[in-house]
């Protein structure tokens, strides 16, 4: 029952994505929509689970939304609070589904309203989890390190806005595109980010983000399939997914990178995502954007046996390529890292100085002294990094375990 | 359609001043350019001409002025213009002409219709 439930549950999430994207075109008001497909998937979940899932599930969704929303609007005409032509409500009574072309160009005006640049970047996030991905706001507040209250009041603000200024529901012109699509990418990057990070067990939620934004880059990459920067967002999530059931060990720690068994690598995943990257890399003029470089640092790695294997000369590269078009601290510590490995371990050292100080930075700076038999520094550099990070942080025991390591190497 | 108020915020400039001769020129020029939809606009005196108007208590209270806004500051709201337009991407078209859009600032509001 519970598990026929969850499969119910599911289903009208997915649907009610395609659902509230067509509805908010018809009605032209993003919280009345949402109001009317969440009283639809409420009367669905009441239904199904003892009735069984109707044979046409999307065509009973639609239908039920759309009655929904009728009842909605004429409950606001009654109180007398909005005034409506009458030509949306004409519209609702239609009893087709609409086409899948109509459906699609709702999802990307969908997608471009959610992210619209004048939204904040954490009010896209939220908006993209609640209508693209269909989560409460209690979810969403455990993804974005919140509250629940706050996360409504920046979904109410956020619809507000969109309503008061006019952010208007439509696709951008093929030459906007390249302006507008940087936010979209970026939305659904972060949340890959963010559902990556916690390891398995210690998550604040229950959501698999991972694959709600693979889901995101699945439809933004099957949508625009000729643009590139989508396509390299799908191939980096897929290569970089490929390697998830190897991250963690049974005890649930971070394995990394040198020590994970690459045999648990989803070759399926690799295989697609490769594929993806050189679609990409063929159809940009331009020089490789921040998520190519990425992908192709994670093809790289994914294309080698062992770790040992690794040609990190080419690695480096594409670090010096995505410090260039997209600096960041995070990728300049990877490409120390990747010039430590080419054995230019003192060179490492002298650039980890011009890094921002962070807890990652003092782990590196360990395990590059103890390469040069410095154990006292090294350790001190890892007590440094268990200093300065979270008491959760998923990277804590392995840090313990070199720390200890390099204190033992001292001694002797 | 739908009105906005485009807010400039610009160095706190006496626009009469013979320097500015050259920058008033080119608002004038993004006036011509933009006609159909500027519906109003206004500069304003440099906020040190300004007064801070309260009325103590409820209405009905003592007024009490005071003098400026509150502190200097490198930014000060320095004209407005009504514009009217199609939603928000269109607007933000036409505010991002106005030359404050590039030494300074300009805020888009969105203005309640008039029921």
């Amino acid at each position: 029952m519970n598990e026929r439930y969850d499969v119910v549950a599911e289903t009208i999430r997915i649907e009610g994505t395609r659902i509230l994207a067509t509805l908010i075109r018809t009605v032209g008001n993003v919280q009345l929509a949402e109001d009317a497909v969440q009283e639809a998937a409420l009367a669905a979940l009441g239904a199904w689970p003892v009735t069984g899932v109707p044979p046409e599930p999307r065509a009973w969704l639609t239908v039920t939304a759309r009655r929904k929303a009728i009842d909605i609007i004429r409950r606001e005409q009654a109180r007398g609070t909005k005034e409506r032509d009458g030509a949306d409500l004409i519209e609702l009574t239609k009893r087709e589904v609409e086409t899948e072309a109509v459906v699609q160009d709702d999802l990307l005006r969908l997608i471009f309203t959610c992210c619209h640049p004048s939204l904040s970047p954490p009010t896209r996030v939220a908006l993209a989890l609640r209508t693209l991905c269909g989560l409460s706001p209690a979810q969403i507040a455990g993804v974005l390190l919140t509250t629940e209250v706050a996360t409504t009041k920046r979904l109410v603000r956020a619809r507000q806005k969109i309503a008061a200024a006019r952010i208007p529901y439509r696709v951008p012109a093929e030459a906007e595109l390249p302006e507008r699509l940087p936010a979209v990418c970026a939305v659904i990057h972060s949340l890959y980010t963010a559902g990556h990070a916690p390891t398995e067990g210690e998550a604040a939620y229950d959501v698999d983000l991972c694959a709600e934004a693979i889901r995101l880059a699945e439809l933004l990459h099957s949508l625009l399939p000729d643009q590139p920067t989508p396509t390299a967002v799908l191939a980096l999530l897929l290569l970089t997914e490929a390697r998830r059931p190897a991250r963690v060990d049974d005890a649930g720690e971070v394995v990394t990178l040198d020590l994970q068994d690459r045999s648990l690598w989803d070759q399926d995943l690799i295989g697609r995502g490769v594929a993806l990257l050189n679609d990409s890399l063929e159809r940009s003029a331009r020089r490789a954007d921040a998520y190519q470089l990425q992908a192709a640092i994670a093809a790289e790695h994914a294309r080698v046996p062992s770790y040992t294997a690794t040609d990190w000369r080419e690695i480096v590269r594409l670090y010096d390529l995505l410090v260039e078009v997209s600096p960041s601290p995070a990728a300049e510590l990877a490409r120390v890292v990747a010039i430590a490995e080419t054995g230019e371990v003192d060179t490492a050292l002298k650039l980890l100085d011009e890094i921002p100080t962070s807890s990652r930075k003092y782990a590196v700076r360990g395990e590059l002294l103890a390469r040069r038999s410095r154990y006292a520094e090294a350790a001190d550099e890892l007590q440094q990094a268990l200093d300065t990070a979270p008491p959760n942080h998923p990277e804590r025991p392995h840090r313990e375990r070199r720390r200890n390591y390099f204190r033992d190497r001292a001694k002797t | 359609m739908a009105q906005y108020l485009a807010l400039t915020y610009t160095a706190d400039v006496d626009w009469w001043a013979p320097e500015q001769a050259e920058e008033l020129a080119e608002y004038r020029r993004f006036g011509v350019e933009f006609a159909e939809q500027v519906k109003a606009s206004a500069v304003l005196h440099p906020t040190s001409t300004a007064t801070v108007v309260r009325v103590e208590g409820a209405r009905g209270g003592p007024v009490v002025t005071t003098d400026g806004p509150y502190a200097e500051t490198k930014e000060a709201l320095t004209g407005y213009y009504l514009i009217e337009a199609e939603d928000l991407e269109e607007a933000v078209r036409v505010a991002a002409g106005i030359p404050a859009a590039w030494g300074g600032a300009v805020e888009v509001r969105p203005v309640i219709a008039a029921k």
